[in-house]
């Protein structure tokens, strides 16, 4: 196979596409988001816990449907987020935008460390129409973290 | 019969090279088709010599302008069997279909307003007979429908207090003759498609018209996926509308057709209002021009329909009969060459009978978006996704697929290569451990979840 694919679909990302972390309906919540990428049907629901002091991702449950790379984005989301405080969460989120925004360049070395098993989407960056794949969970965390610090 | 290399080689774009160096192998007609030269100069032709607003100005250039607009229109028509004054241009099927819409929708409000109110004199006593609906009227769709000939539909019936019906799919993905009977007494508009732009099955539509003339709907037919694969009569086909769009047709975007029939185009109120769609303009009031022209609001897509014209006439000098006859062929590779896939499942008929050269498949395991990365990978272009059209996918269950869909130009060397991607998609995905990574069983989040 052409080394492009192997590039793409980096081993960690299939990897995570087939044995996905914090699949699953959560049953308590404190917030809820429902994303969809229009262009392909693909989608997610997504809800989290916070501890009781409203601080931390207590648990982080998502369920949907869709390709490898949003599977994958997903699952490792969910290792990078969970047991962090929201603000480290969101501090996450916004390096995975840059890095989506970066065309296939790396970003330099302190936040592409943190980002870690979610450095390996550098690649997704070169395909435009993949960059809605791989940012569906983040968009739903973002929006579901909203409203579950409403609620705290 | 059709040569396809010699065919090939009016199209410039298809010359290209894609990902780094590989051939381009264009499987994604049924989306869009590629434009031959003979479009391209036509359309540039016009803007070098014949460029002006048509149906004003007494100057030489809008002569030729309006006389090139207007020729184009008796090429367009002739071509799938219509008048010259049946034919309408929109700038897509998607317009067109929801003009016919729309004009049902402004009967409907003109009966519904108070009996000699400007708003009951807006539209002809004509137009509020034949159009107008009211709660307890039916309007009929099937579940193939692309979002084009739905959409606008369940909107009319949402605004109007009609009912929605629809004729439901076989498991095969055709029309389920056993769900025609949705076809009733109150059934005003029957909207179908006359091929599934999913499955690529061609409709049986002398049956439905037969049913909907029994109970006196009209008919409005969805010709975007059969203009440009199939000889089309719509005259013969009996039908009361139509739409095309000529993107699909080798020929430009910008620009589609509606046809519909002289008396009933006659009757039916404006959709888009504006400027060379008058005839008298005061402040209080507005008198419209007979149709096609009511129909064609501002300034047209000139350049677009003299591209549209050159599009009927490269398809005419093929030969419908042969670019049916080679795109069956075609059909018939593809079907066979994905029915030798492990893993893959066509979604639709599987022989080539009644069937266009579109063909939807799943891969089992793999998600559509992630077949169609690799298939562009090796430089072949398909579609993936719902392809516009939901609910057929539902009624199939799936969620997505992936589409391969022929033309003209296509080659048994563009199949091959894309038979050849799709044993590469499955031996990339492929795991011995996890044969199947939608199936896989999924480990609950480290038991946070
Ligand atoms: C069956 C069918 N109907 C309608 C349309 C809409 O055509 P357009 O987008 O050109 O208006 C398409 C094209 O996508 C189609 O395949």
């Amino acid at each position: 196979m052409a080394d492009a694919m192997e590039q793409l679909y980096q081993q960690v990302i299939l990897d995570h596409a087939r044995v996905r972390q914090g699949e699953g309906e959560l049953a308590d919540y404190g917030g809820e988001s429902f994303q969809i990428n229009p262009t392909c049907g693909d989608q997610v629901t997504l809800r989290v816990q916070l501890d009781p002091a409203g601080e931390k991702i207590q648990a982080l449950g998502w369920t949907g449907q869709g390709c490898s790379i949003s599977q994958a984005s997903l699952s490792v989301m969910h290792e990078l987020v969970i047991d962090q405080p929201v603000s480290r969460a969101e501090e996450l989120g916004g390096y995975f935008r840059e890095l989506m925004a970066a065309r296939g360049k790396e970003l330099e070395g302190t936040r592409l460390e943190a980002l870690e098993d979610a450095s390996a989407f550098t690649g997704v960056a070169r395909y435009p129409v993949r960059i809605k794949c791989a940012l569906l969970g983040w968009m739903a965390l973002r929006d579901a973290l909203v409203q579950a610090r409403g609620r705290a | 019969m059709l040569n396809p290399d010699t065919v090939r080689a009016d199209f410039p774009l298809l010359g290209r090279t894609v990902r780094g160096g590989k051939p381009l192998v264009y499987l994604d007609s049924g989306a869009t088709a590629q434009k031959p030269q003979q479009v391209i100069d036509a359309e540039s032709a016009f803007y070098a010599q014949t460029n002006a607003a048509v149906h004003r100005g007494a100057h030489q250039i809008a002569e030729e302008a309006t006389e090139a607009y207007e020729s184009s229109r008796t090429v367009v028509a002739e071509f799938v069997g219509a008048d010259v004054d049946e034919i309408v241009w929109t700038k897509n099927a998607t317009e067109a279909l929801n003009l016919v819409a729309y004009g049902f929708l402004n009967a409907s409000l003109a009966a519904a307003a108070a009996p000699g109110s400007p708003a009951a004199e807006a539209v002809s006593p004509e137009a509020r007979t034949r159009y107008a609906l009211v709660p307890g009227d039916e309007i009929v769709v099937s579940e193939a429908e692309h979002h084009a000939n739905l959409v606008p539909w369940q909107q009319l019936a949402a605004k109007t207090g009609a009912t929605l019906r629809w004729i439901g799919v076989t498991a095969e993905g055709r029309l389920d003759p056993e769900t025609y009977s949705v076809i009733g007494d109150r059934t005003r508009v029957l909207a179908i498609t006359h091929a599934s732009n999913v499955t690529g099955a061609i409709t049986d539509v002398a049956a439905l018209v037969s049913r909907a003339r029994a109970v006196g709907a009209y008919v409005v037919l969805d010709a975007c996926q059969t203009a440009a694969h199939m000889p089309v009569d719509l005259h013969a086909l009996d039908v009361d509308f139509a739409a095309f769009s000529a993107h699909k047709m080798v020929g430009p975007t910008g620009v589609g057709a509606l046809y519909g029939r002289r008396e009933l185009l006659e009757d039916l109120p404006p959709f888009l209002t504006g400027g060379s769609m008058v005839e008298v303009v005061t402040m209080e009031a507005t008198s419209f021009m007979p149709p096609p022209q009511r129909f064609e609001a501002g300034t047209q897509m000139v350049a677009q329909v003299v591209g549209f014209r050159a599009a009927v006439e490269y398809l005419r000098e093929l030969g419908m009969e042969q670019v049916a006859a080679h795109e069956a062929a075609m059909t018939q590779l593809l079907l066979e060459g994905i029915a030798a896939v492990p893993g893959v499942r066509v979604l639709g008929p599987q022989d080539a009978a009644d069937r266009l050269a579109v063909v939807a498949f799943e891969v089992d395991g793999v998600h559509p978006h992630d077949v169609g990365q690799v298939l562009d990978n090796a430089g072949v272009a398909v579609r993936v996704g719902h392809h516009c059209a939901q609910p057929i996918h539902r009624r199939l269950g799936v969620h997505a697929s992936a589409r391969a869909s022929a033309g003209v130009y296509t080659t048994i060397a563009d199949i091959e290569a894309f038979i050849e991607g799709l044993h590469e998609v499955v031996r990339f995905f492929a795991t011995p451990e996890t044969p199947t990574m939608q199936a896989s069983t999924v480990e609950s989040g480290k038991g946070r979840v």
